[in-house]
């Protein structure tokens, strides 16, 4: 049986609860952490389980937190980043819903390992129903005195606030979202200073996604060694995955970084394999900022050998033949599906999305998006395929935040795999226009 | 410490070595080694505090970090917003692929710009203009149609044209910075964010003139002086009054004996210093208000420099044979304040475009 650290008692009905949470040994790390351990050690045990961030950048965590800045007399904040929207990924959404206590408790575990005496937790504002969950959740620790002033007769204090979002993809970008906690208009803010040394209300702050503020608690209890002990190399612990698309049973699956990506989409203790008579054609790996893959190469490496759900392996040959783990948004796409109309929904989105506040995302993300529609309504052009990759060329890097990448990423590998389905799109426009109709030409399928 | 001298940054721009103080940025010691150097900047500007950053127009790739530490920086950086370290190497014009983003920025710039610089009064005094020229293409591949706004009135002063916006924020950290209230801002997203009042409301400010001067573009004009005339038509003046509200140091744009336009100065850089007020730009239109100190020192960037446009700077073949069949070189020491474009020989300018591209250079 797969260690499960943060889905272990999801089942357990009443898990919202404190009382049950409790009785499944919830809030033992808080009392051991603030018992036994200084905030150091909890940073160093941090260190050691070599957890990286599972937002999407996969930064190591305890490295970030090391980078924190300490000047005298100046407060420190912890934020935590729920402003989860990248399509395809809908892991935090389900973790806070269903298991509010164990963000609540790795919130607190963090905060003091931070010496932050208050901490965030952004909510996208589209989840309005979880933002009064995690309410209710903080209101009972509070209750029970795991929060506030005083915590378990430490002298320790902490408040933890809350801050529902407004929906805006880009403010799930670290300095963005603190702009936006402080009440401004969600633009990224130029690095450095990173938030580490300048973050919120000019002090340092931490930023960390869900999944990872959630691991904490487990990483106190079971020591940092235990945690690196799972997974391979680099890529240590578990991951959830959002898996979604054409496969039998879409949902949230917490794995072990290192299952062959063969045996995440056909076993059936996850996905349970392609839906039945259709065919794997391609996948995106860690939501919808990431190059995609065709199906060939998302299995195996470009030498032959297996891939693994891991950081590195799935991030094997580059951009030429490898992906990212991202936010592990894993969508998978059998030989019904359109990539030329996949390719535009996510620029559309990365369109829709943009800040504007620099100029190769602001314009070049639209430009995109109406070369897009152009081809998948039937009137692209041949050198429409180059313009692309050279206006994605151009975004890639030069911009502000990484939302640059995300939405230059996606075009780019799209054709760069797909470039007969594209061309179909062009040379055949009556016939690709047509409703459902899609690219039946020459292509590995699996 | 013995030595109260607080210790210098050596950095190289494209092979010029160069010392600034800690916390320079590279645009600033690029500057300061000269204009040949000094990447282009659209929205970058010195005297506003937290400018910068967001054009992309001034990218450079940082070959060696720093005597410490010579790996190169991964991305291409905004060198306004990115301080030196000692022994910093950077290259701006030398390296291709710095040129590379650069012609795209210019790209993504002008997709969605209206072009109508025939009208605009900005025309001849514009940092888009010039850095198309420096940058740019002749051709576009965009075929879709342009962005448009709804048109607001923002007041009896200030013409807004959204269409010809960058975003660069320059106003809005005008607004904020110079005067106590601001009542306009940046509003939207991604390409429909736009400049406004919110609910329509006049900018009313006494030194809300200014954002006509910080403005990259014709997005901001004067509406005082609006259609009134061609900057390259207009001679440029300083002079001063005793202003009880501002500095009083201005530039007057003479027609004829007429002052037809009261701006700030610019320094070099085309970047004000010292902010006038409203009185001084919109009101004191005649010369007896002023004491005229002189010719104005014609920024390098403004289109009534000498020789701006000389053959040898024409990068696009297509301008380059233009210009070279029809230009003359004028004399580069005669002073711009006697310039009067009806007085030059008609052979002065351009002969018909076809006729003049048929000479091949």
């Amino acid at each position: 049986m797969a260690t499960k650290i943060l889905t272990e008692h999801i089942n357990v009905p009443g898990i919202e609860t404190f009382d049950v949470y409790r009785k499944q040994g919830g809030y033992t790390a808080v009392e051991k952490a603030f018992k036994t351990m200084t905030p150091e050690e909890v940073v160093e045990e941090v260190k050691k389980s070599g957890v990286r961030g599972r937002g999407g950048a996969g930064f190591p965590m305890g490295m970030k937190w090391s980078f924190l800045a300490k000047p005298e007399g100046v407060p420190r904040y912890l934020v935590c980043n729920a402003d989860e929207s990248e399509p395809g990924t809908f892991k935090d959404h389900y973790l806070m819903k269903t298991i509010p206590h164990l963000l609540i408790e790795g919130m607190i575990i963090s905060s003091y390992a931070l010496g932050a005496n208050k901490s965030f937790i952004y909510v996208r504002g589209e989840l309005m129903y979880v933002i009064h969950i995690l309410e209710k959740a903080i209101a009972e620790a509070k209750a029970k005195g795991f929060l506030g002033k005083n915590i378990l007769g430490t002298g320790y204090d902490l408040e933890l606030v809350v801050q529902p979002g407004g929906g805006a993809y880009i403010c799930g970008e670290e300095t963005a979202l603190l702009e936006s906690l402080e009440g401004k208009r969600g633009n990224p803010r130029n690095k450095p200073p990173f938030p580490a040394v300048k973050g919120l209300y000019q002090c340092p702050t931490v930023v960390n996604n869900v999944e990872s503020i959630a691991t904490t608690s487990w990483i106190v209890n079971h020591g940092g060694e235990a945690y690196a002990a799972i997974g391979i190399g680099r890529s240590t612990g578990t991951k959830l995955i959002s898996a979604s698309g054409h496969i039998n049973k879409p949902g949230v699956y917490e794995i072990e970084l290192g299952v062959p990506v063969e045996d995440f989409i056909y076993a059936d203790e996850w996905c349970g394999g392609i839906r039945p008579g259709h065919k794997l054609k391609a996948v995106v790996a860690g939501g919808s900022s990431v190059p995609i893959l065709p199906a060939n190469l998302i299995l195996n490496l470009a030498n032959g050998e297996k891939r693994l759900m891991t950081y590195e392996s799935l991030s094997d040959g580059g951009f030429q033949t490898g992906t990212m783990l991202g936010s592990g948004g894993f969508i998978v796409m059998d030989e019904t599906s359109c990539i030329v109309r996949n390719t535009w929904n996510f620029a559309r989105f990365y369109h829709h999305e943009s800040c504007g506040q620099c100029s190769p995302c602001r314009e070049g993300t639209g430009w995109m998006e109406k070369v897009l529609h152009r081809i998948e309504y039937g009137h692209g052009h041949r050198q429409d395929i180059d313009l692309l990759v050279d206006v994605a060329k151009k975004i890639e890097g030069n911009t502000i935040c990484p939302l640059g990448d995300a939405a230059a990423w996606p075009v780019a590998s799209a054709i760069r795999h797909f470039r007969d389905e594209f061309e179909w799109h062009i040379t055949n426009p009556q016939e690709a226009t047509q409703p459902g109709a899609v690219y039946r030409g020459e292509m590995a399928l699996v | 410490m013995e030595d109260n001298k607080p210790q210098l940054f050596k950095v190289t721009v494209d092979g010029i070595e160069v010392e600034v103080e800690p916390g320079t940025t590279i645009l600033q010691a690029a500057r300061k080694i000269g204009p040949e150097v000094a990447p282009p900047a659209m929205c970058y500007y010195q005297p506003l505090k937290g400018s910068g950053g967001k054009c992309r127009a001034c990218l450079v790739r940082v070959a060696a970090g720093s005597a410490k530490d010579p790996r190169p920086m991964p991305k291409l950086v905004a060198s306004c917003i990115t301080p030196v370290q000692d022994g910093m190497v950077v290259e701006n014009t030398t390296n291709q692929q710095v040129i590379d983003a650069r012609n795209g920025i210019v790209e993504f710039l002008l997709i969605n710009h209206p072009l109508d610089c025939p009208v605009c009064d900005q025309a001849g005094e514009c940092d888009l203009q010039n850095f198309a020229f420096d940058h740019g293409k002749a051709t576009t591949r965009y075929e879709e149609d342009r962005r448009t706004f709804e048109k607001h009135d923002i007041g009896p002063y200030i013409q807004l044209h959204m269409t010809r916006c960058i975003l660069c924020y320059r106003c809005v950290y005008t607004a904020d910075q110079i005067t106590n209230k601001r009542v306009h801002g940046v509003l939207g997203r991604g390409d429909a964010a736009e400049i406004g009042t919110y609910i329509e409301k006049a900018i009313d400010n006494d030194f809300s003139g200014n954002v006509i001067d910080v403005c990259p573009v014709g997005a901001l004009t004067d509406k005082t002086y609006r259609f009134k005339n061609r900057v390259w038509f207009t001679k440029p003046v300083d002079a001063h009054r005793d202003c009880p509200t501002c500095s009083g140091k201005v530039t007057l744009w003479y027609r004829g004996e007429e002052v037809i336009r009261v701006t700030a100065r610019k320094n070099e850089w085309n970047e004000v210093t010292e902010f006038i007020c409203n009185t001084c730009r919109f009101d004191q239109k005649k010369t007896s208000d002023w004491v005229i100190e002189g010719p104005t020192k014609i920024s390098r960037s403004s289109v009534i420099s000498a020789n701006k446009y000389r053959a040898d700077t024409i990068k696009p073949d297509f301008g380059k044979r233009l210009a070279a069949a029809t230009y003359k070189p004028i004399d580069d020491k005669r002073d711009t304040s006697q310039l009067d474009i009806q007085q030059l020989p008609p052979e002065r300018f351009a002969k018909t475009l076809p006729s003049a591209l048929d000479k091949e250079p």
